[in-house]
């Protein structure tokens, strides 16, 4: 583990990564104030440049995007109640009081260091859980791994649809739908080509991503005439306040970072869960724990209930990489996006990702901790001169998403037919968006599609036709009954929601 | 039955799963593939009969909590104008070259969104576009097909 770790060290410390880190944590920010536009966007749009360096490069600058979005969507908590991203929604609870009261500046520094720690908290619980988790995962099986992903899909459709599972699940199965397009692994025979040679190949992981994401977010904005950049013209640079924290407030957040940490990344590891639950659940652990006198502060602008979400959402990010980096399977949509680039470098993710490619694995882990660095160093003094460059308006704005986007198809095939298609999934992906179909669920289905028929092929070859497989072995047959678990609680939680 | 778009939705969604099924098993397999535990139509039949799953379902029960969307407050001519231009880009990107139809599809984009500053519309354009085309070819070595900046001599 040593070596691995100064091989991690000595790549992360590169200047062209520590470069890398900066621009994906200051891009990264940028987009995760801007409400609407989350992470997946930030990275997918990240994808065409990640072209031109080696994958290690690339993901760590992906790593930087992700995790800088996560800081940045606080931001906008605090200072406009307008959350940049789903998973800073339970900062605003008392950041947002915090800032009205005149502390903008305080609660900018408390969700920052909360950030810095959490993220650098969890950073070291990867660093040991996951070649540990490596070692585990050897022992898995094509079974196994079908069951899991089984899990994923569920899980993810479980915890992203607002409680329309059955859209989620509908997002699910025209995802696994979309990655069946094109020639069978095994026997290389074409499938829903309609005899069209551009889809022989199948249909480009960049090109979904993009569709659903990057360019359907930005025809969604235009549709609704949402104005993401609105808020930050908002933004007072002289009525911030101090950034200084008294003694008792570090106090408060000594207690409250370690654990909202391991809340934080336990969550992040989950399947399908991720930082908006991961806050959620820190929050409501913290209000339970703290002091009656302290709990009368919760939603009134409290130090613990500010610090809480945001330790959680950033240890979840980190969370997050060890299903992917272990496994090969994305816990999140943000991950499902990383796998796929990775997959397009032609790297595979999964237990023996950090022998075979100790560089990729530990460097990521390695420049978690930089990131965590710059993001506070970005975070604390330049925040309020970062959003004033967001007051860039929308008709700019717009125009440079759908620019990114079809340069990144562009470079990628040189082909119309490409484009086309991403318009016209962009069309149908803005139109599912408007009545709230969501689209992570698809996206880890369309990076799973393969896989899974990959692993559901040998299980069932091996025991000939038979579904068995399923409940021959005790582990596939936990993970099993966790996802009918998470199906069964849905229902519960849909019914007794309907009854109150 | 309550009949709002949601169902319209998944009533589509219902019969492009039953197109899908039906075209999972046209899927040619080779012979002695057929009657194998498992071949190229197995996985796509089970996604056939799962999307039949999942819609029919949406479509049976009860959808109390609809999403209502006003369209009358939606932005349809500027998101068309949009799309139209996108697919205008995308269908001379090749011919004419990327430096000239990305800052022509820029430029045209921030006119119809309402943008009048002209300097700032072009700076955001073509240099943009020339300085992009830099970091992506020049720096980071990613070919990029321009037959227009070949034709003048700009590109090799």
């Amino acid at each position: 583990m040593t070596e691995g770790i100064l091989i991690g060290l000595t790549t992360a410390l590169s200047f062209q990564n520590i470069f890398m880190v900066m621009i994906g944590c200051f891009f990264g920010t940028i987009i995760g104030m801007l409400p609407g536009l989350g992470p997946m966007t930030a990275i997918a749009l990240m994808i065409p440049i990640t072209y031109g360096f080696d994958p290690a490069t690339g993901l760590i600058l992906m790593a930087g995007v992700y995790y800088g979005a996560v800081f940045g969507g606080s931001t906008s908590s605090i200072l406009l109640n307008a959350p940049g991203v789903p998973g800073t929604v339970a900062t605003s609870f008392d950041g947002y009081p915090m800032a009205q009261q005149g502390k903008a500046g305080k609660a900018l520094a408390i969700a920052a260091w909360s950030s810095f720690a959490g993220g650098t908290l969890s950073a070291i619980y990867l660093l040991f859980m996951a070649p540990s988790l490596s070692k585990v995962s050897l022992s898995f099986r094509s079974p196994d791994y079908f069951a899991l992903m089984i899990l994923g899909l569920t899980a993810i459709a479980a915890f992203s649809s607002k409680g329309q599972f059955l859209k989620a699940m509908m997002m699910v199965v025209l995802g696994l739908m979309l990655a069946s397009v094109g020639q069978d692994s095994l026997s290389d025979i074409t499938r829903f080509t309609f005899d069209n040679m551009n889809l022989t190949d199948g249909i480009s992981f960049v090109l979904v991503v993009m569709s659903t994401f990057a360019m359907s977010e930005a025809l969604t904005i235009i549709l609704k005439r949402n104005d993401p950049t609105a808020a930050a013209k908002q933004v007072s640079l002289t009525e911030l306040g101090s950034i200084r924290i008294n003694k008792e407030e570090r106090g408060k957040m000594y207690r409250t970072i370690p654990r909202s940490s391991v809340i934080g990344f336990l969550i992040g590891v989950l399947p399908g869960a991720g930082a908006t639950i991961a806050s959620f659940l820190a929050y409501g652990m913290e209000r339970n724990l703290v002091k009656d006198e302290e709990k009368e502060k919760f939603g009134k602008g409290s130090v613990n209930g500010l610090s809480a979400p945001e330790t959680a959402n950033n240890a979840a990010c980190s969370g997050s990489f060890v299903p992917m980096l272990t496994l090969g399977i994305p816990g999140s949509g943000t991950t499902a996006v990383m796998l796929g680039a990775l997959l397009g470098f032609g790297i595979q993710p999964g237990p023996r990702l950090y022998m075979t490619n100790p560089e990729i694995f530990w460097s990521v882990i390695m420049s978690m901790y930089i990131g965590m660095v710059i993001l506070l160093i970005l975070n604390l003094p330049l925040i309020p001169y970062i959003a004033r460059i967001l007051a860039v308006p929308k008709n700019y704005l717009i125009p440079l998403i759908l620019f990114f986007s079809i340069t990144g198809i562009y470079v990628m095939s040189f082909n119309n037919f490409d484009i086309y298609l991403m318009i016209g999934i962009a069309v149908v992906a803005t139109f599912l968006r408007l009545y709230d179909f969501p689209m992570p669920p698809l996206i880890l289905a369309f990076v799973l599609g393969g896989l899974m028929e990959e692993n559901l092929r040998r299980s069932l070859l091996l025991s000939n036709g038979s579904w068995e497989f399923l409940w021959d072995r005790t582990l596939t047959v936990c993970i099993l009954v966790t996802t009918i678990l998470i199906v069964l609680w849905h229902i519960y939680k849909t019914f007794s929601k309907k009854k109150s | 039955m309550n009949i709002n778009t949601t169902k319209i939705i998944s009533l589509l969604f219902f019969i492009f799963s039953a197109f899908y099924l039906y075209t999972a098993y046209q899927i040619q397999v080779f012979a002695f593939d057929e009657n194998a535990p498992f071949n190229a139509r197995t996985f796509p039949i089970y996604l056939g009969y799962a999307g039949l799953f999942f819609s029919g379902l949406k479509l049976i029960l009860p959808d109390p909590d609809t999403i209502k969307v006003e369209h009358r407050t939606l932005e349809y001519k500027k998101t068309a104008l949009l799309i139209v231009i996108a697919i205008i880009y995308g269908a001379t990107i090749l011919k004419v070259g990327y430096f000239l139809t990305t800052s022509l599809f820029l430029f045209a984009s921030y006119y119809f969104l309402g943008e009048r500053r002209w300097v700032l519309m072009f700076l955001l354009s073509f240099p943009f576009v020339a300085a992009f085309m830099y970091l992506l070819h020049g720096v980071l070595e990613i070919y990029l097909r321009d037959p227009f900046l070949k034709s003048i001599g700009v590109m090799g």
